[in-house]
């Protein structure tokens, strides 16, 4: 069985991060991914980051997956293992795995489950039909395999998901005839919705999809207003020819891992689901298991990737690993994230967070 | 409405621009940003201190008009594409606006091509001046575009595929 000092479940933002930090401070890390490279969400995310310089603010996603793999690749006492899939969280510090095609067990001191966050799914009519995608397929055909999923898409949800993929429809030269969204208002950022609306993109809020018509394959969508109550206008139906219908409607922390480890989880709707506790450097009810990124809740990859630093500094010091000015460098993180969410667009997040944190009283010692 | 339509209001627009007397001045800045969220780089790109820097990461820009010389670095940073330079005194009857474009192929100095307003409707020609497109504008390309001059407060898009003629 292979030892590590720590192990962090997830390659994406707030994994790379986490693996960066722990690295850097000496320990032994191990970081898996299921797929076949390494960065998550962020190899297809095309556009520049918000955020300040301190979370690369201006970068494109893209770019900053580079640095950070190159960052981890550079790194000796950073391991990667790829196509390899957590199976099983235990009492006993053990990961099992699926590498390739190879089951393994793992121990390590201290593991950090970076997972992520999985699209949720809309119940209508004909959404099993092919030409139904989540928004997060959708960018991965286009930003990563350079394939388009249609020529006329008809985008479900308003929130930055669904007004940045539409966004990178059009610049694919694919048609968007429409985004819909349910509540009154855009979730998304704003500037997003006006870049997306000024190349011709209606917006439609307070709308709906009530099913999609088709045979062998999605060829229209029939979409409807909604009242104040999210009931259907009578006489508001429409139908929108498209051969695309793309679902953004919101991800679920994906916590699977954590439910099977016994980590105390909560419903924190705010935070997009079942997360688990965590105290204020992100370690779970279980003293062996941090966390960070969209499986503590889900938000934007600047702070998953502020989060990953945190767990990753203090999984490290935890064993004693630390760099000499670790407090400090934890103590900035916190600040940041306290930063990144200060603002009227953290505000679902606060709350969340509020019901998620352990008191102090409940923390580890 | 903005948070319905994703087109900002009038009155949105008042708050943002710059006094006629500036407009009158020649190139500058208007940065149609009208949403606290954590996000900085236009004032830290901006080479002459017109952006000020942010207290907050959540502040929404202060901008000082007086100080900036419509250089367009602010246009190719900003992550929400939200900052056009107008120049109002371009020519007697039009005006040069200058517009961040992330569309392949990027249009050619001397087309003409459509122009949009805010909500994406076209509302006239507009001929391609200049296209900026340096290393360090990574990939955000900045495209002068000539217009008539009534309308250099509402052209803010080109006609997609409008280059490919």
């Amino acid at each position: 069985m292979e030892r590590f000092n720590i192990c962090i479940i997830g390659g994406g933002p707030a994994g790379l991060r986490a693996a960066i930090a722990a690295g850097s401070a000496g320990a032994g890390v191990l970081l898996i991914d299921e797929n076949d490279r390494l960065g998550g969400q962020l190899i297809k995310q095309t556009h520049m980051f918000f955020g300040s310089e301190k979370q690369d603010a201006g970068t494109r996603g893209i770019d900053i997956a580079e640095q950070l793999v190159n960052k981890v690749q550079g790194m000796t006492n950073v391991k990667v293992y790829l196509r390899c899939a957590a199976l099983g969280l235990y009492d006993d510090k053990v990961l099992t795995v699926l590498h390739e095609t190879k089951y393994r067990k793992i121990r390590a001191e201290k593991f950090i489950v970076a997972t992520g966050a999985s699209e949720r799914m809309l119940a209508f009519p004909g959404n099993d039909l092919p030409g139904v995608y989540g928004a997060g397929a959708v960018q991965t055909l286009m930003n990563v395999y350079g394939i388009v999923p249609g020529q006329r898409v008809l985008m479900i949800g308003a929130g930055n998901i669904g007004l940045i993929v539409s966004y990178q429809l059009l610049q694919a030269g694919v048609e968007v005839v429409a985004i819909l969204e349910g509540s009154p208002y855009i979730g998304g950022y704003l500037v997003h919705a006006s870049k997306v609306r000024r190349a011709g993109v209606p917006i439609l809020t307070s709308h709906t999809i009530m099913q999609a018509i088709g045979t062998n394959a999605v060829q229209a969508a029939e979409i409807c207003a909604l009242d104040s109550h999210w009931a259907r206008l009578p006489g508001s139906e429409k139908t929108l020819e498209v051969d695309t219908i793309c679902l953004a409607v919101g991800l679920s922390p994906l916590s699977d891992l954590l439910w099977q480890a016994q980590c105390r989880l909560t419903y924190i709707a705010e935070l997009g689901g079942h997360v688990a506790w965590r105290d204020a450097n992100l370690c779970t009810s279980e003293p062996h298991i941090y966390i960070a990124g969209d499986v503590a809740g889900v938000e934007e990859a600047s702070s998953a990737m502020v989060e990953g630093e945190l767990a990753g500094l203090a999984a490290a010091k935890s064993l004693g690993l630390a760099r000499v000015d670790v407090d400090t460098a934890m103590s900035q993180a916190r600040e940041q994230l306290i930063a990144l969410r200060a603002g009227p667009v953290g505000e679902k997040i606060r709350t969340g967070l509020a019901l998620a944190q352990m008191r102090e009283d409940e923390q580890h010692a | 409405m903005l948070k319905q339509t994703g087109v900002p209001s009038a009155d949105d627009l008042k708050r943002v621009s710059p006094s006629e007397e500036r407009l009158a001045l020649g190139p500058v800045a208007i940065i149609e940003c009208f949403q606290k969220i954590p996000c900085n780089p236009c004032a830290t790109s901006c080479p002459q201190g017109a952006i000020k820097p942010f207290v907050d990461i959540n502040d929404l820009p202060d901008f000082d008009p007086a100080l900036c010389n419509g250089c367009a670095i602010c246009v190719a940073n900003c992550p929400g594409l939200a900052i056009f330079v107008v120049d109002e005194r371009y020519s007697e009857d039009t005006a040069l606006i200058k517009l961040p474009y992330e569309f392949a192929p990027l249009p050619e100095v001397g087309a003409m091509v459509g122009v949009l307003n805010r909500g994406g409707q076209q509302i006239a020609l507009g001929k391609i001046v200049r296209v900026q497109n340096p290393p360090r504008f990574d990939r955000t390309a900045v495209v002068h575009v000539e217009v008539p001059k009534c309308w250099a407060r509402e052209v803010r898009f080109l006609a997609l595929g409008a280059n490919k003629r």
